[in-house]
């Protein structure tokens, strides 16, 4: 069976690559590489973390790959994301 | 009132954050032809997340994608969440397209004008009644598509889209709104950019579209009043001041007459210097 993923973004600069999955029963679970983890993975983790609660998500694994992505392009790429695995 | 509009593709986050560094009047994010097919859902929510939580300090227009496509529907109902949008770019506009997306507008309580764009030859013979409908505020000549729509090539001397300018620039006129050129689509020209943006001017276009930044201090360079023009215009007001107290209704400056359309010329040119900081 394919599973069902949903991706949005890119690796270019200033923008970030989201690729949002199932994580079974496991509940959330977020992944971040970022060229700026050091000083910015609480934000990060923040944003998605919020988002996938306003979007009322439980059991998804989010990875994010970023390239120094505002909150803003972080948010769109994941809604995107979710969007795209919810296929809607 | 605009000088440059810049198109900022819909879907490069890098550049819709310095959106306001270049100077233009206007920013034009677009969904449309900047962004592939199957990404026009990623680039709506990150021109709406952008609006969401950054209001430029210039006019903010959004191009959606046209009432012929699939993903028109989508774009307004994301445009109607936002506050701060002034303006939305229809293409390949035509009236009763314009007349729906009015009534969008004012059902959604938004303060939001119109900037269609003329791209087909029926939208041409059209244009008089797009110029005047209540919302449009300026109309824009997309050359490309419209030449695609005439079959003819699409030259840098422009003699194919002669009469599509004109046509626009009396339309846009009568009803007292903006006339906005195309683009010139070769970006490393600076010296053709300057000849065509000339040109349109001297023909009554306001504006031009800009599809690079490099694009930007030309355009505004030339649709700004010159220091002349600026010097002459307050001679002839006044002049007007002091013959208007003689009880003269017309009188001579430098020899030739004046009269209320040279006045009112002047006043223009005073108006555009004053708002594009100049005097």
């Amino acid at each position: 069976m394919k599973m069902k993923i949903g991706m949005c973004g890119s690796i270019e600069s200033n923008d970030c690559l989201i690729v949002i999955k199932n994580n079974k029963e496991n509940g959330n679970h977020i992944i971040i590489n970022s060229i700026v983890g050091d000083f910015f993975y609480e934000q990060i983790y923040e944003v998605i973390a919020i988002t996938l609660k306003e979007k009322n998500l439980n059991n998804v694994l989010v990875e994010c790959t970023d390239k120094g992505a505002l909150d803003y392009t972080i948010k769109a790429r994941l809604l995107c994301a979710i969007e795209r695995y919810l296929g809607e | 009132m605009r000088r440059s509009l810049l198109f900022i593709p819909g879907n490069n986050p890098g550049m819709l954050q310095s959106s306001d560094v270049f100077e233009a009047d206007a920013v034009i994010f677009d969904l449309e032809d900047a962004v592939s097919g199957t990404e026009k859902d990623s680039a709506r929510f990150l021109v709406t997340s952008y609006l969401k939580n950054y209001s430029p300090s210039l006019e903010v227009i959004v191009r959606i994608n046209g009432f012929d496509t699939p993903f028109c529907a989508e774009d307004l109902k994301a445009l109607f969440m936002l506050d701060n949008l002034n303006t939305i770019m229809l293409p390949k506009a035509r009236v009763e397209d314009l007349l729906q997306l009015s009534e969008m507008i004012k059902n959604n309580k938004k303060d939001i004008k119109i900037i269609p764009i003329i791209e087909q030859a029926i939208s041409l013979i059209e244009v008089d009644q797009i110029a005047k409908l209540e919302l449009v505020d300026g109309i824009l000549l997309g050359a490309e598509d419209f030449t695609k729509d005439l079959e003819v090539t699409r030259t840098k001397e422009g003699v194919e889209i002669f009469y599509a300018r004109n046509r626009i620039v009396t339309a846009c006129k009568a009803y007292k709104i903006d006339a906005i050129d195309t683009p010139f689509t070769d970006t490393t020209d600076n010296e053709g950019l300057t000849k065509d943006t000339k040109f349109a001017k001297s023909i009554g276009m306001n504006a031009k579209s800009a599809i690079h930044p490099n694009q930007i201090e030309t355009i505004n360079q030339i649709f700004t009043p010159t220091t002349k023009e600026v010097d002459y215009a307050k001679r002839v007001l006044m002049a007007r001041d002091e013959a208007f107290a003689k009880g003269l209704g017309v009188f001579s400056l430098d020899g030739k007459m004046v009269d209320k359309p040279v006045i009112e010329r002047a006043e223009k040119v005073l108006e555009k210097a004053k708002k594009f900081g100049v005097l």
